[in-house]
């Protein structure tokens, strides 16, 4: 069984490295500053213990106030996972940093949620809906949708 | 006639009550059943039949058709059910699913069609060969069903296509399905040989 790693300690560890970027941490996630999002990423994927090389899935939420998505992270290696958020606290054209050099498997999830809530991934290589056709108006998962 | 026991009986007494009901057939069996048609000729009896073109030709269509391999949601597998042996529509001449459409004359419109899936759908529709017929199987072909109001969801397939029969159910059973088949067979045996699917001209 892949062991869940405790999100307040792993955020106490991303502290130190980079002190600006955990906004919270509690024992089931780590919620990370967008504009920290890149390096640590990074940070989490070759710092030895932790070594998550495995993204399982992005998705995001609309809460009305802000949108936050979600990265659940899984070291293959250490047989240990991590759920990590970031959040977006406008509504129109939101913007949030790419993780797809970081997981490539990043790349056609950011793209659905592009499609369907409307957040753009900057520095995404293809930026385009995913599952809807170009030309539709809107993007429907929003709560505000309709 | 008695039975034969092999508790009550010894094996050759057995065998002996079983000699004498042979011998009692071999003796009394000797001559054939009369044949009911033997009073007709034997050239007509072989070779003359009476019917119009348009029902023979109905009737083959009806008896021999070809359906499109072509399933879009959970309905798929309510009429895979249908085509396997439990169900079996062999009896109805159509075990043959085709995966081309120029091969195929019907069209099972088996699930849930999305705007993204539409043109594709009547791409396949238009390749398919005169006389073709189209059944909408399960809610969501017929009206969109749970789905109607959703973003992405055709309401109706009757929106890209013409139907011919609507078979109501989420999903329909097999049996179901095959009622539907046997509306479509009751229409095409209607059909004459220039308007074989009873279309409006």
């Amino acid at each position: 069984m892949t062991l869940a790693l405790n999100g307040e300690e792993i955020g106490k560890k991303l502290a130190e490295a980079f002190p600006a970027a955990v906004v919270s941490s509690d024992k089931l996630n780590v919620l990370v500053d967008s504009k920290h999002l890149q390096p640590v990423a990074e940070y989490l994927k070759n710092t030895s213990g932790l070594e998550f090389d495995y993204l399982t899935f992005v998705t995001a939420t609309d809460y009305l106030d802000y949108l936050e998505i979600v990265y659940r992270l899984v070291s293959l290696k250490n047989n240990h996972s991590l759920i990590l958020k970031t959040r977006c606290h406008t509504r129109d054209n939101p913007v949030v940093p790419t993780v797809v050099n970081t997981w490539r498997a990043a790349y056609y999830q950011e793209r659905e949620i592009f499609d369907l809530l409307g957040i753009r991934f900057e520095g995404h290589p293809d930026m385009r809906r995913l599952l809807l056709w170009e030309g539709f108006q809107g993007h429907p998962l929003r709560r505000d949708y309709l | 006639m008695e039975i034969i026991r092999p508790d009550v009986f010894t094996p050759q007494e057995a065998d002996q009550a079983e000699g004498q009901l042979i011998n009692s057939f071999f003796d009394n069996c000797t001559s054939q059943f009369p044949d009911p048609a033997k009073w007709i000729d034997e050239e007509i009896h072989r070779n003359i039949l009476l019917t119009t073109v348009d029902i023979a030709i109905a009737w083959a269509r009806q008896r021999s058709i070809f359906p499109l391999m072509f399933g879009l949601a959970c309905c798929a597998f309510e009429m895979i059910g249908m085509a396997a042996s439990r169900f079996d529509v062999s009896r109805f001449g159509m075990d043959i699913f085709r995966w081309s459409p120029r091969q195929a004359d019907l069209m099972i419109v088996a699930g849930t069609v999305t705007w993204k899936m539409a043109p594709a759908i009547r791409m396949v529709y238009d390749q398919m060969a005169e006389p073709k017929w189209v059944i909408a199987m399960g809610a969501c072909a017929v009206s969109g069903g749970t789905f109607r109001e959703s973003y992405s969801v055709v309401p109706g397939v009757n929106r890209i296509l013409p139907v011919d029969v609507y078979i109501p159910g989420c999903p329909p059973r097999p049996e179901g399905l095959i009622y539907g088949i046997t509306r479509l067979h009751a229409k095409m045996i209607k059909g004459t040989i220039d308007n074989p699917n009873l279309s409006l001209k």
